[in-house]
């Protein structure tokens, strides 16, 4: 059956994320107080043929460690609507 | 016969005829190897150019190292071959893994399109044998994403081994700031252990005739060349 993926790719903390940074000193502008951490990254949609939740998860996963994100830079975060 | 280096275009390249200019100017046979070819085509060495291959979706060179070329390209770094990733060719190495590390955006969120000065750091390339160490060339920049990082490992493998292949440096005299995108130690290009996989962001390529004011990145080509001497003779 077909799975609807959502697929999360963050910029790993400690590395200089410049877009972040300016949003942030923007939020902060705008008045929103205590505002830290802002990195910005990728929200990438998939809809994938599966068997289950669970090889849906597992064939994300093998796509974000091949191609969607950089383990020299990114982290990632797999869900999966049930 | 002269030394053949291929020169792939993938789509969206855009420096493949500087490139083959470059080359052909320092006395090499140079031509256009398409990126669904399967062979390198009887190449001493190989130029990844410049350009935005596939419109650098999802990150710059993420899609073109698994272009059909590829395969060929990894053989032939591993068998010792040269290979020279230029700006986007750099990217693209990087992302293939034949380098380590990854070039992010620039901290200062600009493109950086202008001349840098890069000092030479490491000689004994086949892209550099033929500057002075420590020498400093004035080459242009045109880049989105040229901040190198790594990991403190192998940033300090890096170092240690003599990987480091050029770094921005300031000079007397000029205002911009030195390195035109934040990357870790001012490092602007790299080669692998066994020093025949190079890439840098800067582009030799495209200042490498009098005609157009200066020569500075003539010898990168040079060198690459007398590298290169008898292996297909």
């Amino acid at each position: 059956m077909t799975y609807h993926v959502h697929v999360r790719i963050i910029p790993r903390s400690g590395l200089l994320d410049p877009q972040g940074q300016a949003v942030e000193h923007a939020l902060g502008s705008l008045g929103f107080t205590g505002v830290r951490g802002v990195r910005i990254g990728k929200a990438i949609e998939i809809d994938v043929e599966a068997a289950s939740v669970h090889d849906a998860r597992a064939v994300a996963r093998t796509m974000c460690e091949r191609l969607l994100a950089n383990p020299v830079t990114e982290d990632f975060l797999v869900e999966v609507d049930e | 016969m002269n030394d053949r280096v291929a020169v792939v275009r993938f789509p969206g390249t855009n420096c493949e005829a500087e490139s083959l200019a470059a080359v052909r100017r320092a006395g090499g046979e140079a031509f256009v190897l398409d990126y669904r070819a399967r062979s390198l085509d009887g190449a001493d060495a190989v130029i990844l150019p410049g350009g935005f291959s596939y419109g650098d979706s999802l990150r710059s060179g993420a899609i073109a190292r698994f272009a059909p070329i590829m395969d060929a390209v990894r053989t032939h770094a591993a068998e010792g071959g040269v290979v020279v990733g230029i700006c986007n060719g750099f990217q693209i190495v990087c992302e293939a893994g034949l380098l380590p590390g990854a070039l992010m955006r620039n901290a200062q969120q600009r493109f950086a399109s202008r001349p840098v000065d890069v000092r030479i750091e490491r000689t004994t390339t086949p892209c550099t044998s033929h500057f002075a160490p420590g020498e400093v060339i004035r080459v242009p920049v045109a880049h989105g994403e040229g901040r190198y990082v790594a990991d403190p490992g192998t940033l300090a493998e890096l170092e240690q081994d003599g990987q480091v292949l050029m770094r921005y440096v300031a000079v007397d005299g000029t205002d911009a700031p030195h390195n035109p995108n934040g990357s870790t130690s001012d490092i602007a290009g790299i080669c692998n252990a066994a020093g025949n996989v190079m890439g840098f962001m800067p582009h030799p390529e495209r200042l490498a005739d009098e005609a157009l004011g200066s020569s500075a990145g003539h010898r990168i080509f040079t060198s690459l060349l007398s590298s290169l001497t008898g292996v297909s003779q």
